[in-house]
């Protein structure tokens, strides 16, 4: 019997006035499985997600979240999903747990389960000790933990999470993905927005690259890294002199080599192990000193500059929502 | 990497979600307000240390001049304080609304399973309650500087009915001017233009018998005045209708019920269609 997907858009369209925000974007989600919604700034993340959670109205289609129309039934979608939006939401003058319990008592939770899940919450993301303290005092790397603690509150089969990490430290980062992992593993379906290569590459079974409120490809990060182009092989000399010649030696061996000063580094396309170790005996047998050799698979912002013609971060039509780069301290 | 210190996650078991009533789910706002007010206690300033300054002033610095029918200017000014006060629980709506609208915390509220109008009810609960602690901080230092209830109880109660069915209309007010407003500034730059001088404008702090012909009908028809009328005379303030006085004063506590509904029929519509638009884009 086919299960039903966790989530699903169909035909999604949003037009603010005359811009068109999101253009006719459909994708399915199926049940345990983690989505990333790839864009640059003001690709439509944000009003994709929107609409989802029954946040935006769309202009014209439509999406389901757990099997539930985001626009017939709001409120069986607004009991099936957490969100985390790209803005924290959480009251600042409440404390940690204060946060917690109103949302709890809001989706009506017996006082037991609520305490238990608060409890179990706070430890989960580091934020026992600061439980009781108001979030006007907490970093910006606690206050985006609890904003997502409160999204969790009733363990939602389906969690939307709007750029998760911006403004979180490495470490931070590192924790969350792997709350994010286990959520995935103990049956939570996850649709997270990044603008982080790395992210998507990391945490999702299936990448949706949005640009321009169109999805110009979807896949796996493997599928996205191959179609778009070859590996390529990359030869570190170790003096800035040697250049010219070990530039002369490799296209003795290989074609089209790219000569990159600044690096002392040369590039050459490459199309597997074979081509490295041929390249390797090449140098081993000459006198140029070289620092690294290396097969170097496209990243996902290779992908990005094949599909679009431009760099994933810096998109100049960035909607003015900077981005919070400010990094937390972390005890 | 750091990812050895951490402990497995596992939420033990999904909890039940329960549907929750429209008053529960506005209780639990209110409180998140009162908690609000527990952290900052200086937010009761506008309703407690503002009003009583009023009252001092008006008493003591500007009132020697002021001539009342009853002969005592300071029970006189009372209910006229009064009055302000619950016309400044717009102002208190307003601000809160405009702030959670801009925080973001309304869009939690509304990923929730709750009912849409759960925010405007608690907050309108809240600045009810709000203002009702400045009614009775203004009772006390009444009675205090020589306010009295003059009159039996059922009409004591009657007035403090009319003055929350006053505040009920200011919160449609509120609710209207915070969502459509884009910032608290903008709010307190509207509020402060248009309601002290309408508080002023009005038999709240001298009569309007003292006043040049067409100004004294302007203030006479004000809601606020057939309000405060009826607090003084239903409290046994005055003896009644001054002479000359515009029918809307000479038939105070049914206009005054008249202004409220007429206000919170207005201003409803227009409220509920702000918060809309500002929360569906
Ligand atoms: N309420 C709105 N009114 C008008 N235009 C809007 C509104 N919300 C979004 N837009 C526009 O729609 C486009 C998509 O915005 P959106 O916020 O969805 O992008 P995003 O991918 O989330 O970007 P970011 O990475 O910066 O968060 C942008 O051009 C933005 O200016
Ligand atoms: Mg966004």
């Amino acid at each position: 019997m086919p299960t039903t997907p966790a989530i699903e858009a169909i035909n999604l369209v949003k037009r603010f006035g005359d811009k068109v925000a999101v253009d006719d974007v459909s994708f399915v989600v199926p049940q345990g499985s983690v989505l990333g919604l790839l864009g640059p700034n003001g690709a439509g993340k944000t009003t994709i997600v929107r609409m989802m959670t029954t946040l935006s109205i769309p202009t014209s289609g439509t999406a389901r979240v757990a099997g539930h129309d985001v626009i017939r039934e709001p409120d069986a979608v607004r009991r099936s999903m957490g969100l985390t939006g790209q803005a924290a939401t959480v009251d600042e003058l409440l404390t940690g747990q204060e946060n917690l319990r109103m949302i709890g008592r809001l989706y009506g939770l017996s006082s037991r389960d609520m305490k238990r899940i608060a409890d179990e919450l706070l430890q989960r993301f580091s934020l026992t000790d600061a439980a009781d303290k108001v979030v006007k005092d907490y970093s910006g790397g606690m206050r985006r933990r609890l904003d997502l603690a409160v999204s969790l509150v009733a363990v939602p089969p389906v969690l939307f999470l709007d750029e998760p990490t911006t403004g979180l430290d490495p470490r931070s980062r590192l924790e969350l993905w792997d709350v994010l992992r286990q959520l995935v593993r103990d049956g939570t379906t996850l649709l997270l927005t990044t603008q982080y290569l790395e992210e998507a590459d990391r945490l999702a079974d299936e990448i949706v690259v949005i640009d321009h409120g169109k999805v110009i490809a979807a896949g796996t990060a493997l599928q996205l890294k191959d179609s778009s182009g070859q590996a390529a092989l990359v030869v570190t000399v170790s003096h800035a002199d040697d250049l010219p010649s070990a530039a002369e030696l490799l296209r003795s061996h290989v074609s089209d080599v790219h000569v990159d000063e600044s690096a002392r580094q040369l590039t050459a396309p490459a199309t597997g192990l074979s081509d490295m170790t041929r390249i390797a005996s090449v140098f081993e047998g000459s006198t140029i000193e070289i620092d690294d050799l290396g097969l170097k698979r496209p990243s996902l912002d290779d992908v990005f500059l094949a599909l679009t013609g431009h760099r994933a971060e810096a998109d100049d039509t960035a909607a003015g929502t900077a981005t919070d780069d400010s990094t937390e301290v972390s005890a | 990497m750091t990812t050895t210190a951490i402990p497995d996650f596992t939420i033990s078991a999904r909890p039940q979600i329960h549907p929750t009533s429209l008053w529960t789910q506005s209780l639990v706002l209110v409180r998140r307000n009162l908690t609000h007010i527990k952290r900052q206690p200086e937010m009761l300033m506008d309703v407690t240390i503002q009003p009583v300054m009023f009252v001092l002033l008006f008493a003591f610095v500007f009132g020697g001049s002021i001539q009342t029918a009853n002969g005592n200017y300071r029970e006189w000014l009372l209910p006229g304080i009064m009055g302000q006060t619950m016309t400044f629980a717009s102002f208190v709506v307003a601000i809160g609304l405009n702030n959670d609208l801009q925080k973001g915390i309304i869009d939690r509220f509304r990923s929730l399973p709750i009912s849409p109008s759960a925010v405007l009810v608690g907050r309108s609960l809240a600045g009810l309650l709000h203002s009702s602690i400045g009614v009775v901080v203004m009772a006390l230092t009444g009675l205090i500087v020589g306010w009295r209830i003059r009159n039996g109880v059922g009409d004591a109660v009657l007035a403090f009915a009319l003055l929350l069915l006053f505040g009920f209309a200011m919160i449609w007010l509120g609710i209207w001017v915070g969502s459509a407003m884009r910032s608290v500034e903008a709010v307190n730059g509207v509020m402060f233009t248009t309601m002290f001088p309408i508080t002023f404008l009005a038999n709240t702090f001298a009569p309007t018998e003292s006043m040049g012909s067409w100004l004294r009908t302007i203030a006479e028809w004000n809601p606020i005045s057939a309000l405060v009328q009826s607090l003084r005379e239903l409290w046994g303030n005055v003896p009644g209708p001054a002479p000359g006085a515009s029918w809307p004063l000479r038939h105070a506590v049914p206009v005054s019920i008249g202004w409220s509904i007429l206000l919170a029929a207005i201003f409803a519509p227009l409220a509920m269609r702000a918060y809309r638009r500002r929360t569906t884009d």
